[in-house]
């Protein structure tokens, strides 16, 4: 009798104190969330933290020495030229589709530069931001050309290789649903994984944005044997993606990637940056994205020379563009949607001012 | 009579240090949980089971469940928990066979069948789980044919898949179901009488010959008829696809196949130990009786066998079923792939999804060991 009230006392007088703990420990945390912004932490490191992909060519890939290169890592060096004022202190994260929000809520990773599709739900639902568009994509097939295809309205009944974890897998399921074909959906985690299938026989078609088709297909034994269909089958912008919450950090990554698209508008390239900022005759506008004129560095927190680190050390996007997708390059992209807007694209960098 | 401050009585002090533990454990837990919502609260992640509800909008390449792309989050669950059981238990089922198999080959008195059976075992058992997974798969991609090859009337296959006839079941079937027992139920009756003949007359009947020509002809007969049992659809080539016929993924083939093969190495070693464990008198008083040997294996070291090879092989078939989360490797759809993958992509509810996910394979975990123990209690030793 007497064990029994002891324990009902020490117990209720426990409870007591764990409720008094808990809902303390749950205000207090509030505050301290916030005590480190992303752009402290990245300086205090002194190393950018960039989310890629595992290797795709053309976007982000390392090449031969083991640098990693393409549009996107191209994104990652400026936003390190920007904050840290040099474009190489970045530590590349490799990311399959399936980790990468993962490792972008949890902070393993400061900006997620991976050929990533904006929509509402990502932009909303994941606690996550898109910083804007640096490439404008659409998805397509790549079929066999022994096969006969010309539409992908004739794939009906077809095995389909795709990547586990992204929205190509949603597309695809919505087009066929649409059209009332049936399917089968071989997933994969990774691209390289998705080709392979494709190339030993256990799909008969591969889909994923049109770009990376072009970059897969370049990596076939015999590419000639297979053809990327011309329809485009959904709208994939791709661009950086960042924590929702820290609007400075937000600002820099947005506005990085604006300065590599205006440095194309402007004509500022990296081998004429220097002449540029050195020659006062130039338009007010080249003066303000270079920095001698106005204060636009310093009200991203950053220096006033922050865009002429990007362009001087990256490039503009269109010189960007040439070296890892364009005509020039494996996967031989035109430029398309993604030229300047007033070439008949869409990259409209918002005015620097 | 003494009276102790209750601070110092034995009783109230064991007490009070058990329960202050356990409540600070609790208290921890709960901290922890809160903080972490109220962090994910403050970020804009979604929190909360209510996706499961939702639309998911992909394929699933096999389920055994209706599912298509207008089915819930909730149903994407169940169709990767069904594939990663059914993927288990092909696995288990071949693992315990060539488990047993290689286990008595390796006490065996033939020289070549001990030597290739160690060299079995010390081969699969020694390549990570992963690769083998790997090569298994390849394997199947690269020797089967490239495009549809009708191996038996009416059964094809190819790299994609082996597609069989669509069957449905008449009501003539459960006639033959009927008789089925009835069959069952008469050679149990007839070896019954057949015994007690025995012992009151000496004479011996032919059982076992009564009972296989019973057996045989039944399945001639239900061989015979399975067109009134059964309608089969047959497979119409289309241009892809079959448009009608079941078909089964190589990915399921070679998951299960790698997984039984890896894990029976461990099973065989349980089995050999298990039969050397039982007393070399046993064997050898058996053999005085003028048993034979197979006789003895069923009846005498086998049994006893049991009681040590049980508790290694329950642990073995946990460990296949965790392993079988190595599916997403080659693309076949277990839970992990569809959900703890897939759906987790797709929601980016990691908390959730990842609890849900540890949940069930703990649970799928505590279920085989409870059968598992339930058998060990019957098998064990019996103290007089």
């Amino acid at each position: 009798m007497i064990n029994k009230i002891l324990t009902l006392l020490v117990c209720s007088s426990l409870l007591f104190f764990l409720i008094a703990c808990g809902g303390q420990g749950s205000s207090s945390e509030g505050d301290g969330g916030q005590a480190t912004s992303t752009l402290d932490s990245v300086r205090e490191r002194g190393d950018l933290l960039c989310g890629v992909s595992t290797g795709l060519p053309g976007f982000s890939a390392p090449d031969s020495d083991g640098n990693w290169t393409g549009l996107d890592v191209d994104v990652c060096r400026a936003i390190a030229a920007a904050v840290l004022g040099d474009a190489e202190r970045v530590k590349y994260v490799p990311l399959t589709a399936k980790e990468r929000f993962t490792a972008l809520q949890s902070g393993e990773i400061d900006v997620l530069s991976r050929n990533t599709t904006w929509t509402e739900t990502r932009d909303t639902s994941l606690g996550l931001n898109f910083a804007g568009v640096n490439y404008y994509d659409g998805q397509g097939f790549l079929v066999k050309k022994n096969l006969n295809v010309s539409e992908g309205k004739e794939l009906d009944g077809a095995s389909v290789c795709i990547q586990a974890g992204t929205t190509t897998e949603l597309n695809l399921a919505d087009f066929f649903r649409f059209n009332g074909l049936s399917y089968k959906s071989v997933t994969f985690d990774t691209s390289d994984q998705t080709q392979q299938g494709f190339e030993e026989g256990r799909c008969d078609v591969l889909t994923s944005d049109r770009s990376q088709l072009a970059a897969l297909r370049s990596k076939l034994a015999d590419p000639d044997s297979a053809e990327v269909l011309t329809e485009v089958i959904s709208k994939e912008p791709l661009g950086p993606v960042v924590r929702q919450g820290d609007d400075d950090w937000f600002n820099i990554v947005k506005w990085s990637l604006f300065a590599l698209i205006e440095a194309e508008e402007q004509g500022v390239t990296s081998s004429n940056v220097d002449s540029k900022k050195n020659d006062t005759s130039q338009s007010p506008g080249t003066k303000r994205l270079l920095g001698t004129e106005g204060d636009l560095g310093q009200n991203l927190k950053l220096d006033n020379d922050w865009a002429y680190n990007i362009i001087s050390q990256v490039g503009n996007y269109g010189e960007s563009y040439e070296r890892n997708v364009g005509p020039n390059t494996p996967l031989g992209l035109a430029r398309g949607l993604n030229a300047l807007w007033n070439n008949g694209g869409l990259m409209y960098p918002m005015p620097f001012r | 009579m003494v009276v102790v401050k209750f601070y110092n009585n034995s009783k109230f002090r064991r007490i009070f240090f058990q329960v202050f533990i356990l409540v600070s454990f609790i208290a921890l837990i709960v901290f922890i949980v809160n903080n972490m919502f109220a962090n994910m609260e403050k970020r804009g992640i979604n929190t909360g089971f209510r996706f499961l509800t939702s639309e998911s909008g992909f394929g699933i390449l096999q389920s055994l469940i209706q599912y298509d792309e207008t089915s819930s989050y909730g149903r994407t669950f169940f169709v990767g928990l069904l594939n990663t059981i059914l993927v288990s238990f092909l696995g288990i089922v071949l693992a315990t066979f060539l488990g047993f198999f290689i286990g008595i080959s390796r006490l065996s008195s033939n020289w070549l069948l001990r030597k290739l059976t160690t060299v079995y075992i010390e081969t699969f058992r020694n390549i990570p789980i992963l690769l083998q997974i790997l090569l298994w798969n390849t394997l199947f991609r690269r020797l089967l044919p490239p495009s549809d090859l009708e191996i038996l009337p009416n059964i094809y296959i190819s790299r994609e898949q082996l597609t069989i006839p669509e069957i449905t079941i008449n009501p003539f079937f459960y006639v033959m179901l009927v008789v089925f027992f009835l069959l069952i139920g008469f050679i149990f009756f007839y070896k019954k009488r057949a015994e007690k003949k025995l012992f009151i007359t000496g004479e011996g009947s032919p059982v076992f010959l009564v009972a296989s020509v019973l057996v045989v002809g039944y399945f001639v007969v239900f061989i015979a008829l399975r067109n009134v049992s059964f309608n089969f659809v047959d497979p119409i080539p289309g241009r892809f696809d079959f448009e009608t016929g079941i078909s089964i993924i190589p990915e399921l083939f070679s998951l299960s196949i790698a997984l039984g093969v890896y894990t029976a190495t461990y099973i065989s070693e349980a089995v050999r130990s298990g039969i050397e464990s039982v007393d070399k008198g046993q064997r050898e008083a058996a053999v005085a009786l003028g048993l034979r040997k197979s006789t003895i294996m069923k009846t005498i070291t086998i049994p006893q066998a049991m009681r040590v090879i049980i508790p290694p092989t329950t642990n073995q078939y946990l460990n296949l079923t965790k392993n079988s989360s190595l599916a997403t490797a080659i693309g076949y759809p277990d839970l992990v792939s569809v959900f703890a993958g897939t759906t987790l992509n797709q929601v980016g509810q990691a908390v959730e999804i990842m609890l849900m996910t540890m949940a069930v394979y703990l649970l799928i975990s505590l279920f085989i060991s409870l059968i598992l123990n339930i058998y060990n209690k019957k098998s064990k030793i019996v103290e007089r």
